[in-house]
């Protein structure tokens, strides 16, 4: 019997998560989870979406032993989830061809999405231009200067993509904007939101879709060593592949789960995105979630090397993992993620996205404190090669400073 | 009985509507708040929205967005907002009204907001973000201090929502009229006076048109079918630029003697 069950009718993971929206978008709210519910117990909806995630996708994606990586931490088997090999590069598809074939489903054939790294939105845009959907993007002003190729990438697909000026310029402010053009548009235009926050249903619904990762993985890991992992590890920033690989195993208490947030320039310092280790409770974008926020309860920009991480908030679901000590949850520095960026390229021929250095570099930590005939597995929830300029450039700086 | 209450019954005993400017608090210092509060009862305001800034105004357009920029960049806070409107009370007698988003007030903690903003003379409060399905804890706190929670209902709100979000209101009921968020705009399409003619039908409260409202052809348009108008973000620029006799001049249209009969 399944005895974790949450969230609730009304999308509360404990006092976390609800429908903190304004009137204008509630019928569309309530319509999408009344959408979902149907489609999630019909049989030839999730049929539709495990032929595009085989077919198109390409998984199931390996899961790989890290031979190299698991001697450099000299300790626990290191196991890699490949979700850098899913097409266009990272975990967010799964969601976005999950919540595209639910748009169509009621009609909407117009999309709209915010991205941080881009990922999301080159998945979004990439599932809109396979289904014949509208697409507009809405990308903080910073983040197009940090992730011009896949901007470039985004058009490509035919999406228009929108800079956002406003506050802090980063995903935060885009999520913002893309719920002011959703709030206009609300009758023709699904809002396709990339990761497990927002108002009910998001987050139940994306981690569903993401749940694949955490599923493949639990069977590949058993079918190889014919028990579970003894902790699994992934990067956070709003959660979505750290919830599609933790889900699965949540009743597994024997299956260490562990959140990888970014550190920034360090938790002792203002710059940061680390809202589970420093943040506190709040509404933010339609949910109840940690957050970083002043004493007043205005919301602190996020700092990480990673775009995909400068969020200052984390999902409902996790921000209970936390309270209720299921998962734990660690972060790791600018620094440190840029060293295991380039370790997982020299060891193991891996070139990880800047988001997923942050799980490896932990992961290293972890290994290192435990048993040799004991398993890890890391989600890798995407390639690095959108990262490649940034890191250079970074790289050098750091060499002339020297 | 209720500040608010009381002015909405003077207004219809009078054959009046009415006109509810919305100010940033702390929009050009804090030590305006008082002042402007006064010059907005002096040119004829009913009610008074007193915006409390937030750094993630989902529900606001470039105006507001901006006006709670300034507002917090010079420091402006609940807690001085708070403190403004008890030193405003003393010589501001019409309604007063917060409009906040969630998490200022969620980080304040509820029971000392709805305390603390009782004790400053607020009459009733806006949160945009709290739709009915949410609201069972912030309303009972505002409700033992005497403090109306004003409920909004839009374009997009299906009639039995709307018949239970007014039976549950006591204020008034704010309409908005636009399928959008907060900002100036040039004209109402036909859809926005059959919303107010429908939700006016069924609301035991008054029914206020607010969002998008800036000239007065728009409202000469819409005040037929509703007991107001909240006007922000002209509001807002005009305060901006300190033009006090445009304020005045745009706030004259629902005065009686150039009242529609």
């Amino acid at each position: 019997m399944k005895s974790y069950t949450l969230p609730n009718e009304k999308g509360q993971f404990g006092i976390y998560g609800g429908r903190f929206v304004p009137e204008t978008l509630m019928k569309a709210v309530l319509e999408l989870d009344e959408a979902y519910k149907i489609a999630k117990e019909d049989p030839s909806f999730q049929q539709e979406i495990d032929g595009y995630l085989s077919e198109y996708v390409g998984r199931e994606t390996p899961l790989y032993f890290a031979k190299n990586l698991t001697k450099y931490a000299g300790g626990a088997q290191i196991y890699l989830k490949r979700e850098d090999l899913n097409h266009t590069g990272a975990h967010k598809i799964n969601n976005a061809i999950g919540q595209a074939l639910l748009a169509i489903r009621m009609g909407k054939r117009k999309i709209v999405a915010e991205t941080g790294a881009g990922q999301h939105g080159v998945a979004t845009a990439t599932v809109c231009a396979l289904l014949n959907l509208e697409c507009i993007i809405f990308m903080g002003e910073e983040d197009i200067k940090r992730q011009a190729l896949n901007v470039f990438r985004m058009e490509l697909l035919g999406a228009k993509v929108v800079s956002v000026t406003s506050g802090s310029s980063t995903l935060k402010d885009a999520v913002n904007e893309a719920l002011r053009y959703w709030v206009e548009h609300v009758e023709d235009t699904h809002y396709l939101l990339g990761s497990v926050m927002g108002p009910h249903p998001f987050p139940k619904m994306v981690r569903d879709f993401q749940s694949v990762i955490g599923k493949e993985t639990k069977k590949q890991f058993f079918a190889q060593k014919g028990k579970l992992p003894e902790a699994v590890v992934a990067c956070i920033g709003g959660g979505s592949n750290a919830a599609g690989m933790f889900y699965p195993f949540i009743e597994d208490q024997e299956v260490s789960l562990y959140g990888v947030e970014a550190a920034g320039q360090g938790t002792e310092t203002d710059f940061h995105a680390a809202s589970l280790t420093k943040g506190r409770p709040g509404v933010l974008h339609g949910a109840l979630m940690y957050l970083l926020q002043d004493d007043d309860g205005q919301i602190i920009e996020a700092h990480s090397v990673s775009a995909g991480l400068d969020y200052p908030g984390v999902g409902p679901e996790h921000s209970y993992l936390k309270d209720s000590g299921r998962a734990q949850y660690h972060s790791i520095t600018d620094k440190e993620a840029l060293e295991a960026f380039q370790l997982l390229s020299k060891l193991e021929g891996i070139i990880p996205a800047l988001e997923s250095a942050h799980a490896i570099s932990f992961a290293v930590k972890l290994a290192a404190n435990m048993k040799e005939t004991e398993h890890i597995v890391v989600c890798l929830s995407g390639r690095g090669d959108k990262d490649v300029t940034a890191v250079k450039e970074r790289l050098e700086r750091e060499k002339d400073n020297e | 009985m209720n500040r608010i209450e009381q002015s909405f019954r003077a207004l219809k005993d009078q054959d009046r509507k009415a006109f509810i400017p919305y100010i940033m608090g702390g929009d050009g210092g804090l030590d305006k708040l008082s002042e402007r509060l006064l010059t907005l009862e002096k040119f004829g305001a009913t009610l008074i929205e007193v915006g409390v800034p937030f750094s993630d105004p989902v529900a606001d357009g470039p105006t507001i967005q901006q006006a709670g920029i300034r507002a917090l960049k010079n420091g402006t806070t609940l807690n001085g907002i708070i403190s403004e409107i008890t030193r405003a009370r003393e010589v501001v007698s019409i309604p007063i009204v917060l409009m906040t988003y969630l998490n200022p007030v969620y980080s304040y903690g509820i029971s000392r907001f709805a305390q603390d903003i009782a004790k400053a003379g607020v009459d009733g409060c806006i949160i945009p973000d709290l739709p009915i399905e949410e609201e069972d804890l912030f309303a009972d706190e505002l409700e033992d201090k005497g403090i109306e929670l004003i409920r909004l209902v839009t374009l997009t709100s299906p009639i039995e929502r709307i018949k239970e979000i007014s039976s549950r209101g006591k204020g008034f009921l704010y309409s908005v009229t636009v399928k959008g968020i907060t900002g100036t705009r040039n004209e109402f399409a036909q859809e926005v006076v059959d919303f107010l003619k429908q939700v006016k039908e069924v609301s035991p409260i008054p029914v206020v048109a607010g969002f998008g409202i800036s000239n007065e052809k728009q409202i000469k348009e819409l005040t037929p079918h509703c007991d107001g108008v909240i006007v922000g973000s002209k509001i807002v620029d005009l305060l901006n630029r300190n033009d006090l006799d445009g304020l005045e001049r745009f706030m004259s249209v629902l005065k009686p003697e150039k009242n529609i009969r």
